[in-house]
């Protein structure tokens, strides 16, 4: 195998929490993406998916461990990379064109060229006439194609994603699922979407992780070999998706069970 | 089928235009009721006062009556004050203020962003702001009519260090209030420290500043006229000071006047302001029926 894009090895992240003790996030966690590769990592909720984006992302460190991205050890942001986040995290004072040109300006690129860009990029996502709206004055759905633009207009090699489409509506979400596997197959990024849902994991993935109910490690390491292009929302209907659909769901059904348990002790307590 | 029963329906309705003018016509004829009830309580109240100050049943020595406050007016309007002109004294006091208030909300700003910053020092200075803030500061105004003298140094003292504290920590809060998630957007999209501080923390613990500054302003007009209370030779808390030491409570009550008019100007002012400042929010405050 190439050296891989994104590569986690023997990772722990502890935290310290408001009443003095050690929450651990993630213990001993290895996992590896190949240059190019769609990995969805999946995992019953508060199982360390979004600690494990941001500490591939920099802006965590890890507690022990080493994380390594294209070939060097992370410290620190790495303008590599590209991170969508699960709130809506685009600038509400900005409007569309300069949310969208945020990045190139950061990165020392003219006001000029950036918004060329920017524009370029609404365009690509759909976006062409609202570039003097602002935040507020979109719906759910269009924010995201935002955020989107703004990510990749970076063009990142490693692109986090952390449950982006999580708070669409159904129709949205295969709409812009499809979306982003049109601009991703135009890039050569490795892509991490971490979601709790495993059919999204399936339909868009090249290999789907498997966490543990927290402290998160591996449990599980897919290969999802549907062909490409895919539109998700007729994937769901080849017998394969469902074969691979039952091999994982055997082993994450077990995790959210011990996740779901946990729970209900503590609410119980 | 619903959909045919649902058409039938429309086309019986009124036509749209007839709809949005019978809407347009109790938008109007609400507003004309509201003005209209707004005279009769001024009218109700002046009146009354009028009324019970000319009967005897209220002493006009101590609480003035309204045709006398309006005469006291116009004698400062026509023949100008004791101090001179009348619009003299508005525009001295004004300037104080609006001193006062520039001073104030800029170390205001600056500070609390400043300290909203860093750490450390906000661990360091902490104990004392709060201190500072505790003490009721108009007192202070006695001390700044000391050692800056009956000008308009120690009215805008005392106006800023009001507006100060109020600033402060609207905008230490709005600091510490900044969406985590945009930071850490920000910083994946490459923004260093300064960018961070300009482009994220700053537009963000605008709305908090804004706030703060209709509330300041009213304060700026406080500490101005405290300041002249304390010791001034001109200003409209001047004004007032004179008409008390003369037992003139007309004289009081058209100085209070002409301070509500200055006050209501700057208010619609800020209000304009703020609304350029944060023209991205969802429900910037525009007109807010009171």
């Amino acid at each position: 195998m190439d050296q891989p894009a994104i590569d986690l090895r023997g990772v722990s992240k502890r935290f310290l929490t408001p009443s003095g003790g050690v929450y651990t996030a993630l213990r001993d966690l290895s996992l590896a993406v190949a240059p190019g590769e769609f990995c969805a990592l999946v995992g019953p909720t508060g199982s360390g998916k979004s600690t494990t984006l941001a500490l591939i992302s920099g802006l965590e460190p890890p507690s022990e461990g080493e994380v390594r991205v294209l070939g060097r050890p992370v410290a620190g942001v790495d303008t590599r990379i590209g991170y969508v986040f699960q709130s809506d995290a685009v600038f509400p004072w900005k409007s569309v064109l300069d949310n969208v040109a945020a990045g190139p300006r950061y990165r020392g690129a003219s006001n000029r060229e950036a918004r060329e860009r920017a524009q370029d990029w609404i365009a690509r996502v759909g976006l062409s006439g609202f570039e003097d709206r602002y935040p507020h004055q979109l719906s759910g759905g269009m924010r995201k194609r935002v955020a989107l633009a703004q990510t990749l207009i970076n063009s990142p090699e490693v692109l986090l994603m952390d449950e982006p489409f999580s708070a669409l509506d159904v129709q949205t979400r295969s709409l812009m699922e499809n979306e982003l596997l049109e601009l991703w197959a135009a890039s050569s990024a490795s892509v991490v979407f971490v979601t709790h849902d495993l059919e999204e994991a399936i339909a868009l993935a090249d290999r789907v992780f498997v966490l543990t109910a927290g402290p998160a490690t591996v449990k599980g390491n897919y290969l999802v070999d549907l062909p490409r292009p895919r539109n998700v929302s007729e994937i769901r209907f080849q017998p394969r998706f469902d074969q691979i659909y039952q091999e994982i769901w055997s082993d994450l059904r077990d995790e959210v069970l011990v996740s779901y348990e946990r729970q209900k002790r503590v609410g119980a307590a | 089928m619903s959909v045919r029963s649902a058409l039938a329906r429309l086309d019986a309705a009124p036509p749209r235009a007839q709809v949005l003018n019978r809407r347009a016509e109790a938008v109007r004829k609400r507003r004309l009721t509201i003005q209209g009830l707004r005279l009769l309580v001024l009218v109700l109240w002046l009146g009354s006062w009028e009324l019970t100050t000319r009967v005897g049943l209220v002493d006009k020595f101590f609480f003035g009556m309204p045709s006398g406050i309006l005469e006291r007016l116009w004698t400062w309007v026509t023949e100008g004050t004791a101090l001179g002109p009348l619009w003299e004294q508005v525009l001295v006091t004004m300037e104080e203020t609006v001193l006062g208030f520039l001073v104030g909300s800029v170390l205001g700003i600056v500070l609390g962003i400043l300290l909203g910053r860093n750490r450390l020092l906000a661990d360091v200075l902490s104990p004392y702001i709060k201190a500072a803030n505790s003490i009721p500061r108009v007192v202070l105004g006695a001390l700044f009519a000391i050692s800056l003298g009956l000008d308009l140094k120690s009215k805008v003292a005392t106006a800023s260090i009001l507006v100060f504290f109020v600033v402060f920590f609207n905008a230490f809060q709005g600091v510490r209030e900044v969406d985590r998630n945009l930071l850490a957007n920000a910083r994946i999209l490459g923004a260093d420290n300064r960018r961070l501080t300009t482009e994220v923390i700053i537009p963000s613990a605008l709305s908090w500043i804004a706030a703060s500054l209709h509330i300041s302003f009213g304060l700026a007009l406080v500490g101005a006229v405290v300041g002249e209370l304390f010791g001034a030779t001109e200003g409209v808390g001047e004004l007032i000071y004179n008409a008390k030491n003369s037992f003139d409570a007309n004289g009081v009550f058209a100085g209070m006047a002409l301070l509500a008019v200055v006050a209501l100007a700057a208010e619609s002012l800020i209000t304009a302001l703020e609304n350029r400042l944060i023209k991205w929010r969802p429900n910037p405050v525009t007109d807010v029926a009171i």
